[in-house]
């Protein structure tokens, strides 16, 4: 358990059986009167947000939060189906959980899991990933301009934009952070 | 002797503008009559309060307050006292706290809370320019009728107040801008205040605050020494209930105030002070070493 003085600004707590993390945090003390400790939370599952004000005798609970190493396996209709890299134990994960992401996810792919107790909150990708392109309008020839962009699919037919030089078959890398490409891995 | 710094003319940087507060401060008390005095930061026993707790230095506390030595001084007969000093508090730290910060305290004999509010306004008017410079006074009973929707007074629930006054009370003060007077508070919140001659339920108490924060909190002085050990005892109770460490009765206090006048005083939070008079919001802006 925490105390209400060991609160601060990303600290994760829990609540009502959900994790939460602390937002935004300020101590407060009115005059002759107790310490108190008022917290924006965010719920880390549902994504709410509310304020709470802790008195300093109260204790708060612990979150424990885990990260686990996974290798993705195959698409099971909404699902995505990774396999825990110590257990071989199988992990479902929807597709809205995984949102964008889903988009760059590519066989074989090293993941980390977030786990509250046994609930996947999210997972984190490579912050690279390597992917062919499988249609895009063919590019001038010699034309190296990297700001000029024009759309391009991927094979699970997401578009996404690209420098006008890049042409199908050319590996391209992603960053899954910002969703965008980084460079040409090599020419189709 | 120094003098007064004109308000439109204090310093802008925050280590000349503290030169020329406390320059000021000090010259506006010897221009009244007020002796400058020095008490003890170590103590034996800290003044017993719910939630104030003192930081252990050696066998002694560092002072969270003067005000147990200046009582003493008014028992002696020193009638006019005034002191700028560093006081300690344990686990406060905030935009608004500092476990180390610079307390002014004063205090007149054969004077009551209101001849102190007249000092406060005296000195707040001479030191800072304030944006909203019109002084407002409501009661707490007003204050909490009006924004909180319930009167504390008679009624009073700690948790439920402490807890209103931040969340509703200071932000609508705070709304209102400039320097209000909250005042005559719950006797259950009294601390070391008396009570309301005739008004049972209120104690001579009031809180400064501007622009929504708490500057300066006063009293007409207890002065009862059966009443102080009541109160004393009591917070002793409640200390222990919630895992606090129990100070002491500090007997030498108790003994003092038989012979204590009437009084008002109040402690003035300066850091608090600086920081409004530099248009800042945290007090990180007028202490460069935290």
């Amino acid at each position: 358990m925490y105390s209400a003085s060991d609160l601060k600004k990303g600290l994760k707590i829990e609540i009502d059986g959900d994790p939460c993390m602390i937002t935004n945090f300020e101590f407060s003390k009115p005059g002759k009167g107790q310490a108190l400790y008022r917290c924006k939370i965010k719920n880390l599952v549902t994504g709410n947000q509310f304020d709470k004000t802790y008195r300093s005798v109260e204790k708060i609970k612990r979150c424990s939060l885990m990260s686990r190493d996974f290798t993705f396996s195959y698409i099971d209709g909404e699902n995505y189906v990774f396999s825990n890299n110590e257990t071989y134990e199988e992990e479902l994960l929807g597709s809205e959980l995984i949102g964008d992401l889903k988009n760059f996810i590519v066989d074989d792919m090293q993941v980390e899991i977030l786990f509250h107790n046994d609930r996947a909150l999210d997972i984190t990708l490579p912050n690279f990933v390597e992917m062919t392109i499988a249609e895009t309008e063919p590019g001038a020839r010699g034309d190296t301009a990297t700001n000029v962009m024009k759309p391009a699919k991927l094979p699970n037919g997401y578009e996404i934009n690209v420098p006008i030089f890049i042409n199908e078959g050319d590996t391209i890398r992603i960053d899954t952070r910002a969703g965008t490409y980084a460079d040409r891995v090599s020419k189709g | 002797m120094p003098t007064v710094c004109p308000r439109d003319k204090m310093p802008t940087g925050s280590i000349a503008l503290r030169d020329a507060v406390m320059r000021s401060i000090r010259a506006f008390f010897y221009e009244r009559g007020f002796m400058e005095v020095e008490t003890p930061v170590r103590l034996k026993i800290p003044c017993m309060e719910l939630h104030i707790d003192a930081e252990p230095s050696g066998d002694h506390f560092l002072r969270t307050s003067p005000e147990i030595f200046h009582k003493q001084l008014l028992a002696a007969g020193h009638g006019k006292i005034f002191e700028i000093g560093k006081c300690f508090r344990r686990g406060e730290f905030g935009p608004l706290h500092n476990p180390e910060y610079t307390m002014l305290e004063w205090y007149r004999a054969n004077a009551d809370y209101m001849d102190i509010l007249d000092d406060a306004k005296a000195l707040v008017q001479a030191v800072a320019e304030l944006r909203d410079p019109a002084w407002k006074q409501m009661t707490v009973s007003e204050a909490f009728t009006e924004h909180a929707g319930w009167d504390p007074v008679g009624n009073y629930a700690e948790d439920r107040f402490d807890i209103d006054l931040v969340e509703k009370v200071e932000p609508a003060l705070k709304q209102i801008g400039g320097p209000v007077v909250l005042i005559d508070y719950p006797v259950e919140a009294a601390a070391l205040s008396r009570r309301k001659p005739g008004t049972p339920l209120v104690a001579e108490r009031w809180e400064l605050y501007i622009d929504g924060i708490e500057i300066a909190n006063a009293y007409s002085e207890l002065t009862d020494p059966v009443e102080q050990r009541r109160r004393f005892k009591e917070c002793a109770e409640q200390r222990k209930a919630f895992g606090k460490e129990v100070y002491p009765i500090d007997e030498a206090f108790i003994q003092s105030l038989e012979k204590m006048p009437p009084s008002g005083g109040v402690a003035l939070g300066v850091d608090r002070l600086l920081m409004l008079i530099a248009g800042a919001d945290s007090l990180d802006t007028v202490l460069p070493f935290r």
